[in-house]
């Protein structure tokens, strides 16, 4: 065997080992999936959706957890988009370059790598036990909207910054002030990428399962949250309830709270998906 | 009548110079052209005049621009009411991603007018001055960006009309442009020295000398010379201006 054909076997094998690795995840998700769904699939009708956690997993359902989980989206998304969103256009717009807001930068692209278990550990001693919240729905909301905030600010950020200069400048020109400029003309221009991460960020915390244990987020709770005071549980709550129980029957529903769950977050993040391409394809300067 | 008096502009981006000491009027109801090589310091002149340069870091400037016998860059100066009157045309057509319509309504809409009708009517009338009204009126709400390049520019010389400025500053305004285009956009500026006071920037000298009663020959900062336009360019008094307007370099 001469040098070229070494050579253009190492290539040959590495196009297969490239192509191993690559379907490795996608397969080992593959399989999980098809496990899952034919162990749940059955166990999903009206009754799975409307019925109250029982010790019977026959008559046990999901109602409280994916109300729950309803609930700290929505409560979530009206603490943590505001937040996000000004703190973004602050950084960006406002914010002079100088030390501080670079410390400011740093510390926020840190943040979103802190594991979710501090930002736990922060809303117990700040919501649960500071602003006596309990382990509310409202101590859960606040906890989570922590979490992602900095996604929501890098997000937007970014979106703000895709925004030509030429724009802001056609408004100053015309006599708009900051504010005008950027509600009018700035913030429409980059909706398609704020709202593509607020989405992406939000499906984050529906997944989150450990900073709401830590603030005391309960397994069995026997009835549907009225008010953002209410005790909770969330989906990734139930399903990991559900699966540490020894009887076949609970692993099953845990089976099936899986499927809604990634129903759920599939479907934001599909919608995230199809708004970027839209964005994309709207906006060309 | 002096519209605007500049009175030993200074200006300077970090530790670079980049306007030395220049003092010029501007005449109303005329065209003053700046012309000068790429990085002369005409463009940044320019920007003084509805202080656009506030927005650049590291700009400072000393000197006083003077308009209705205030310096625009006094304290009491309000920006937004400065280039309310001071109109800008920019090198490349920035319409807004918005709607024909919603562009030249802008301005208006931003100064609180709600009344449709009203803005409906500054609309047309802005469009029909800046002579895009024919090939827009059934279109108005379609978007901006459809327009060709040209009709942009037109748009954007529309939109700026439409809040009635007493001065219109153009920064190159027909670069971007196909010569048509080009023709178009001079042909309207004729027309509207007739209400408006322009000053234009621009790297062609034959365009320079088409549409401009005076022009400001500008050359690494400095003002080099200031002069009716036909005079300048048929007796140039600086050798420098000569070299540049013969082609010998620039």
């Amino acid at each position: 065997m001469n040098n070229l054909d070494k050579n253009r076997l190492i290539d040959t094998s590495f196009k297969y080992f490239g192509i191993a690795c690559t379907l490795f995840g996608l397969v080992v998700l593959a399989i999980f999936l098809v496990k899952i769904v034919i162990e749940g699939i059955h166990r999903i009708d009206w009754n799975f959706l409307a019925n109250l956690p029982s010790r019977r997993p026959q008559k046990a359902g999901i109602l409280t957890a994916w109300t729950g989980t309803a609930w700290i989206l929505g409560l979530t998304a009206i603490i943590s988009i505001p937040l996000g969103v000004a703190a973004g256009v602050y950084l960006e717009e406002y914010g002079k370059k100088n030390k501080l807001t670079t410390i400011i930068e740093i510390n926020i692209a840190n943040l979103a790598g802190v594991p979710s278990i501090i930002y736990g550990l922060l809303g117990l001693e700040i919501f649960v036990r500071t602003f006596k919240f309990g382990g509310s729905l409202l101590a859960g909301a606040f906890t989570l909207a922590l979490l992602i905030l900095p996604i929501i600010i890098v997000a937007t950020r970014e979106a703000l910054k895709a925004v030509p200069s030429t724009l802001r400048q056609a408004s100053f020109g015309m006599g708009a002030t900051k504010w005008q400029t950027i509600w009018y003309q700035v913030l429409p221009a980059s909706s398609g990428g704020i709202l593509t991460g607020i989405i992406l960020a939000l499906s984050r915390a529906v997944g989150e399962t450990a900073p709401l244990i830590v603030i005391g987020a309960l397994a069995y709770v026997p009835f549907v949250a009225q008010s953002p005071m209410d005790e909770f549980t969330v989906l990734p709550m139930q399903i990991f309830n559900w699966v540490s129980r020894p009887q076949h029957g609970f692993v099953v529903n845990a089976a099936a709270a899986i499927i809604i769950l990634l129903l759920i977050t599939f479907v934001m993040n599909g919608i995230a998906i199809y708004l970027r391409n839209k964005w994309q394809k709207k906006v060309n300067w | 009548m002096n519209l605007i008096e500049a009175k030993s502009v200074n200006a300077y981006y970090g530790d670079n110079h980049v306007l030395k000491d220049i003092s010029l009027d501007v005449e109303a109801n005329t065209v003053t052209a700046f012309i000068g090589p790429s990085g002369c310091g005409k463009s940044t002149f320019l920007r003084t005049m509805n202080r656009m340069n506030d927005y650049i870091e590291g700009f400072r400037m000393d000197g006083s621009i003077i308009m209705d016998d205030q310096n625009i860059y006094d304290k009491s100066v309000r920006v937004e009411e400065l280039r309310q009157k001071v109109g800008m045309v920019f090198q490349k057509p920035n319409p807004f991603p918005k709607t024909i319509f919603e562009n030249v309504a802008y301005g208006l809409k931003i100064q609180g007018l709600k009344d449709k009708q009203k803005l409906a009517e500054v609309v047309e009338e802005s469009l029909k001055k800046s002579a895009l009204w024919d090939e827009v009126k059934d279109n108005l709400n379609k978007s901006a960006l459809s327009l060709s390049g040209g009709q942009q520019q037109r748009l954007c010389i529309a939109r700026t009309l439409a809040i009635e400025p007493s001065i219109i500053l153009m920064d190159e305004p027909a670069s971007a442009l196909d010569p048509i285009s080009t023709a178009k956009i001079e042909e309207l500026i004729a027309q509207l020295k007739e209400d408006y006071t322009i000053v234009i920037v621009t790297h062609n000298m034959q365009q320079a000398s088409r549409v401009s009663d005076k022009t400001a020959f500008f050359y690494m900062g400095d003002l080099v010379e200031y002069d009716k336009t036909k005079d300048l360019f048929t007796h140039p008094k600086n050798e420098r201006t000569e070299n540049y307007i013969t082609g010998r370099f620039g």
